[in-house]
C-alpha cells in the first residue's frame, strides 16, 4: 500500500512543479486562463508557511496561523507535500495535499505510515508492523494579518480542526487506547517581527491523541480532551532560507508508556514560491518501550 | 557512548536556539535613527529608490500603474518618503499614501510586487536582509491605505 501512494505524491509534486504561475489574465481571457490566474502567486516568499507532519500549513511539528501557499485574499493555491521522519527504532512517511482559498480557508489532507521497524517484532506483531492513519484538516483565518499588521500587537489568530483516523484499532485497543479515530481542535496565533526578521507562532490544541494519533486516541489513564501547546520560532536568514525551533506538547493517556514531548531544529529553503524543503533534527522523546526518539525530519513541498 | 551523543545533540540544540535568539535581538537593541545609518543615509536611500523605480517599470505586474506618472518626480518622493521613515532628517511632499493610490485599484498581489521589487533594489544596493527587513517592516502598515481592492 505504502509504495503505490508514495509514487502518486511523487507524480503529483513533479506535476505541480512543472507548472509556472501564469500572468494573471486579462478582461477577455479564456476560461482557463482566468481560472489558472485565479492562482496568483501574489504572496511574499516562505509567507505560506511549509507543511507539518499532520499536513496543515505551519512548520514541521506546529500549525501556524498563516494559510498554506501563495494564494492572496483574491486567490488561491495548492501543493502536495512528502514527509520521512526517520528515528531510532521507528519511521514515519506521510504524503499529502492541502489547498488555500482566498487566504482565509485551508483544506489539508495528509496520509501516514508508522513504520515499528523491530519494536513490532518485539511486540508480538511482526517486524515491520505499520500503523496507518488519515488526516483531514481544515483552517480558518480569523483576524489580522501575520505580515502587514507590523503595527499592531495583535497576530494573525486561526481555528481549525483535524479530524484522524487510525487503521490499527485492535491494537490501540490492545494497548488501553479508546478510540481509533478523533478530532483535535486548535487556536492558533502567528506573528512576524518582521524588524527582527523574526517569526513566532503559538497554538493551542485539544486533544486526545496518543503520539499524534498513532496510538489512537484517549487512553486508560485518562480519556478526556486535554490542552496541549505547540510554538515555533523562526529566523529569516534570507528571503529563501528561514532556520528555528519548535516544541510540542502531548497528552499522556496510556499506562502502558510515558509519552514525551516533541521538539525539532530545522532549516527550510524556499527554492521558490513553487518549492521548498525542510530539513530537521527532531527528538519525539519516548514512544513505548523506546527512549530518545530522535532523528531526521526531511520534508518536500511543492505548489502553484 | 550513545548517551554522550544524545547529550552533545542536546546541547547542540540548546546552543542553536540561544543563536537564533541572540541574532533576532541583536536589531531590537539598535538605536532608533540607526535604519537611516545603516540605509546609507540619504546617499544610500537615493540609490534604493532609484533601483526600486527601475524595477517597477520593468515589472510586468505592476508597470502600467506609471503610465501617467512622472518618474522623476516619483523617484524623488520615494527617497525622501524612505528617508522620513528610516528616521532621517528628510521630508517628504508628497500626498498622503491613501491619496495617492486611491484611484489604483491596487490588491495585495500588487503591493506583494512592490515589497519584492524593493527587495530586489535592496539586495543590488548591498542592504543587508536583516536591514532590508526593518525597513519593510515599517513600510507594510502602508497596506491598509495603499490597497484597496
Amino acid at each position: 500500500m505504502r509504495q503505490p501512494i508514495l509514487i502518486f505524491a511523487l507524480v503529483v509534486a513533479g506535476g505541480l512543479s512543472g507548472f509556472v504561475a501564469p500572468a494573471r489574465a486579462d478582461a477577455d481571457g479564456s476560461l482557463l486562463n482566468k481560472g489558472m490566474a485565479m492562482f496568483d502567486s501574489g504572496k511574499l516568499l516562505a509567507t505560506g508557511g511549509v507543511s507539518t507532519v499532520e499536513g496543515a500549513g505551519g512548520g514541521g511539528l506546529a500549525t501556524w496561523a498563516l494559510i498554506t501557499g501563495y494564494g492572496t485574499r483574491d486567490g488561491v493555491s495548492v501543493n502536495a507535500h512528502y514527509t520521512y521522519v526517520g528515528l531510532s527504532d521507528y519511521s514515519l512517511q506521510s504524503p499529502g495535499i492541502a489547498i488555500g482559498l482566498f487566504d482565509r480557508v485551508e483544506l489539508s489532507y495528509a496520509w501516514q505510515a508508522f513504520d515499528t521497524q523491530k519494536t513490532g517484532g518485539a511486540l508480538g506483531l511482526g517486524n515491520g508492523f505499520t500503523f496507518h492513519q488519515n488526516i483531514v484538516g481544515a483552517k480558518v483565518k480569523l483576524f489580522g494579518d501575520a505580515v502587514y499588521d507590523q503595527d499592531a500587537w495583535w497576530p494573525q489568530l486561526a481555528a481549525g480542526l483535524q479530524y484522524k483516523s487510525n487503521d490499527r484499532g485492535a491494537v490501540i485497543a490492545f494497548v488501553g487506547g479508546k478510540s481509533s479515530d478523533g478530532v483535535d481542535f486548535y487556536l492558533t496565533g502567528t506573528r512576524l517581527f518582521l524588524a527582527q526578521s523574526l517569526l513566532v507562532d503559538l497554538t493551542l490544541r485539544e486533544t486526545k491523541a496518543n503520539q499524534f494519533g498513532i496510538l489512537g486516541f484517549g487512553g486508560d489513564k485518562n480519556g478526556d480532551y486535554t490542552t496541549q501547546f505547540e510554538g515555533s520560532a523562526a529566523y529569516l536568514i534570507s528571503r529563501k532560507l528561514a532556520v528555528g525551533a519548535e516544541y510540542r506538547t502531548k497528552p499522556n493517556n496510556l499506562s502502558i508508556a510515558r509519552e514525551g514531548n516533541a521538539f525539532d531544529v530545522f532549516a527550510a529553503y524556499f527554492f521558490s514560491k513553487n518549492i521548498s524543503a525542510t530539513l530537521a533534527y527532531v527528538d519525539l522523546g519516548n514512544i513505548v518501550l523506546h527512549d530518545n526518539q530522535q532523528g531526521v525530519y526531511l520534508s518536500l513541498q511543492a505548489g502553484l | 557512548m550513545k548517551k554522550i551523543f544524545v547529550h552533545a545533540l542536546r546541547a547542540a540544540t540548546v546552543a542553536s536556539a540561544v543563536a537564533i535568539l541572540v541574532m533576532a535581538l541583536g536589531p531590537v537593541l539598535a538605536a532608533e535613527d540607526s535604519l537611516y545609518r545603516d540605509l546609507g543615509e540619504k546617499d544610500g536611500i537615493a540609490t534604493i529608490a532609484k533601483y526600486t523605480t527601475v524595477n517597477f517599470l520593468a515589472d510586468p505586474r505592476i508597470k502600467a500603474t506609471f503610465d501617467n506618472t512622472n518618474m522623476e518626480r516619483f523617484e524623488k518622493l520615494l527617497s525622501d518618503q524612505f528617508c522620513v521613515v528610516a528616521g532621517g532628517p528628510c521630508e517628504y511632499k508628497g500626498r498622503s499614501m491613501a491619496a495617492a493610490h486611491k484611484a489604483l485599484g491596487l490588491d495585495n498581489a500588487d503591493f506583494n510586487a512592490v515589497v519584492e521589487d524593493l527587495q530586489t533594489a535592496m539586495d543590488k544596493a548591498g542592504v543587508p536582509f536583516a536591514t532590508q527587513n526593518r525597513l519593510l517592516a515599517r513600510l507594510a502598515p502602508m497596506q491598509h491605505d495603499i490597497v484597496t481592492k
